[in-house]
């Protein structure tokens, strides 16, 4: 499963500027290459160099301000909708790069779906408008027969359709907190995505929820792949197969999960682990 | 001692300070309740369905009513909307949703100069592109006059309701792969929704009693509705007219014509109070 794909053994020197050896999973479904991103003038992310594993979960741990966020958002394109965002560097999909000039971000962006933090239901409307919003905001026009299955079957994988399935007229805002972010899930995966980015789906929720949404994770990885950002060391440590830790917009250390809490090569990732900061 | 005449001074300038306000306060609603009780008091004798349904009566002859000038109030608020609306929200959307910061803040600041603009410049200047050219006066240049004077008011407020919706909900919905225009059309302005229809309601509520622009552009009219191009009757300019006329007939119709046209504007205005408190108070 793991493979060293250069050797750069010799470079690594702990509290230094990282150099990381290029370590990743046998199969790449996302390769991203010299990966810089900009806030105006200010760098929040560095040399960022990473092989994401085809259906698994990847996670990304690391002190707030670290650059997880900025660094999911640069890999469906959503960085450069940030005000004053800028982006240098390549994502590589399936071999193609998705900064490449000519590409249009909204045809990325149904690839690689993305789910936030906050819930952002949309308000006006009801929970199977929700799900469906996906195709009926980007197709021309649409029918609901047409939309019913994706819907059923949406919510069936996000794992809320027995709660719904008598209610999906009712606002989508009527649901509870985890619900409404189960409901954000199935909307993503109703676009059908190779790709499902999540930015710390289950710091708003209870831990009854978080469960619930660890499960679906685990549920989704044999059909997508899932990169995950967490603050929460043990959800990442629960859930993912691959962890990457990230320091001040740098990536310190990627591995496997296990290998990353257990036997950590970098000693701040060491220190991050065994809380000695952040 | 002194002590006690200084807090005691201190409480009676407290509690005049007090009474100067609230009374301040209480005039406002005195003079609220003034106008609507005087114009009623004024004007009921004629409060009847004939004001409503009867065509004005020629000089000299008593009763009749305002029907035509009601009519043409309503189609100069109509005309004015079908002008001032896509053109006011598009403003809007544009502001809030696309305009970059430099613009944006141009656009704003001449709107906000074009609202405060006198409403008689602008019938004026309705006059001089419109009324001269065509060689007559007319209803069409009325509700161009009228649409100038609700644009920025639409504009503005439709941009404020759009700023309400969150952030989140268009990141959400880019993420999904969603364009940029349909997720502002299909996820933002239906989330605006109640706040762009209070400031049309609240608009058209100002533009029905102005007067001023009308009197440069809409004329009046004894003949009735005549067409766009043909001079008509509006119920403020009708009631400017009979008020000072030395007829006492139509100096009467004009005060209950005014009290139609105060509870009109006020029925607006309570109207969209009711239900924007409602939508909060939910």
């Amino acid at each position: 499963m793991n493979s060293i794909t250069s050797a750069n053994l010799s470079g690594m020197q702990a509290g230094a500027q990282a150099h990381v050896e290029k370590r990743g999973p046998a199969k790449c479904i996302m390769t991203v290459e010299d990966l810089n991103a900009w806030y105006n003038n200010r760098s929040a992310i560095q040399d960022i160099n990473m092989c994401i594993g085809s259906q698994s979960i990847t996670a990304l741990i690391g002190p707030s301000g670290c650059g997880k966020s900025t660094f999911i958002r640069c890999l469906n394109r959503m960085h450069e909708v940030a005000e004053g965002g800028r982006v240098s560097g390549r994502v590589l999909v399936e071999g193609n790069d998705i900064y490449a000039p000519g590409i249009d971000p909204v045809s990325i962006r149904r690839r690689i779906g993305m789910v936030f933090q906050k819930a952002s239901v949309f308000p006006t409307m009801s929970i199977f408008g929700n799900v469906a919003s996906g195709i009926s905001l980007t197709r021309f026009w649409s029918r609901r027969k047409d939309m019913q299955d994706k819907v059923e079957m949406s919510l069936k994988k996000a794992a809320l359709w027995e709660e719904v399935k008598d209610k999906l007229d009712q606002p989508g805002a009527s649901l509870s907190g985890g619900q409404q972010q189960r409901l954000c899930i199935a909307r993503a995966i109703a676009i059908e995505p190779e790709i499902i980015l999540m930015d710390e789906p289950c710091s708003a929720l209870d831990p009854i929820s978080t469960l619930k949404i660890e499960e679906l994770m685990l549920e989704l990885k044999r059909e997508y792949t899932v990169v995950i950002v967490t603050h929460n060391m043990q959800q990442a440590a629960r859930v993912s197969d691959w962890t990457g830790f990230m320091l001040l917009g740098q990536l310190i250390e990627y591995a496997p999960t296990k290998e990353v809490f257990t036997v950590p090569r970098d000693k701040r990732t060491e220190d991050y682990i065994t809380g000695r900061f952040g | 001692m002194k002590e006690q005449k200084v807090y005691l001074r201190r409480k009676v300038l407290n509690r005049a300070m007090l009474v100067l306000c609230g009374c301040a306060a209480a005039i406002i609603i005195v003079f609220l309740v003034l106008i609507l009780g005087y114009t009623l008091f004024k004007g009921i004798s004629y409060l009847s369905l004939d004001l409503i349904t009867q065509s004005s009566k020629p000089v000299g002859e008593i009763g009749g009513g305002m029907r035509d000038d009601i009519y043409g109030t309503l189609i100069l608020v109509g005309l004015a909307s079908v002008i001032a609306l896509p053109v006011g929200l598009m403003a809007g959307i544009f502001l809030a949703e696309f305009a970059g910061p430099k613009s944006a803040s141009t656009i704003r600041f001449a709107a906000d100069i074009l609202a405060g603009v006198p409403s008689i410049i602008v019938g004026v200047f309705a006059y001089a592109i419109l009324v001269r050219p065509l060689h007559s006066y007319s209803a069409l240049s009325a509700g161009v006059a009228l649409a100038i004077i609700m644009i920025p008011v639409v504009a503005r407020t439709a941009e404020e309701s759009l700023r309400l919706v969150p952030n989140s909900q268009r990141e959400a919905a880019l993420a999904l792969g969603i364009s940029r225009w349909r997720m502002t059309l299909g996820v933002v302005v239906p989330g605006a929704v109640t706040g762009i229809v209070t400031g049309i309601m609240l608009a058209v509520a100002r533009i029905a009693g102005e007067t001023a622009p009308l009197i440069f552009t809409a004329l009046g009219s004894a003949f009735g509705v005549q067409g766009l191009m043909e001079p008509i009757g509006a119920l403020p300019l009708q009631i400017y007219r009979y008020a000072l006329s030395p007829y006492s007939d139509w100096q009467q119709q004009a005060w209950a014509a005014a009290f139609l046209l105060i509870t009109l504007v006020l029925g607006i205005n309570v109207v969209v109070r009711l239900v924007s408190s409602r939508k909060t108070g939910k």
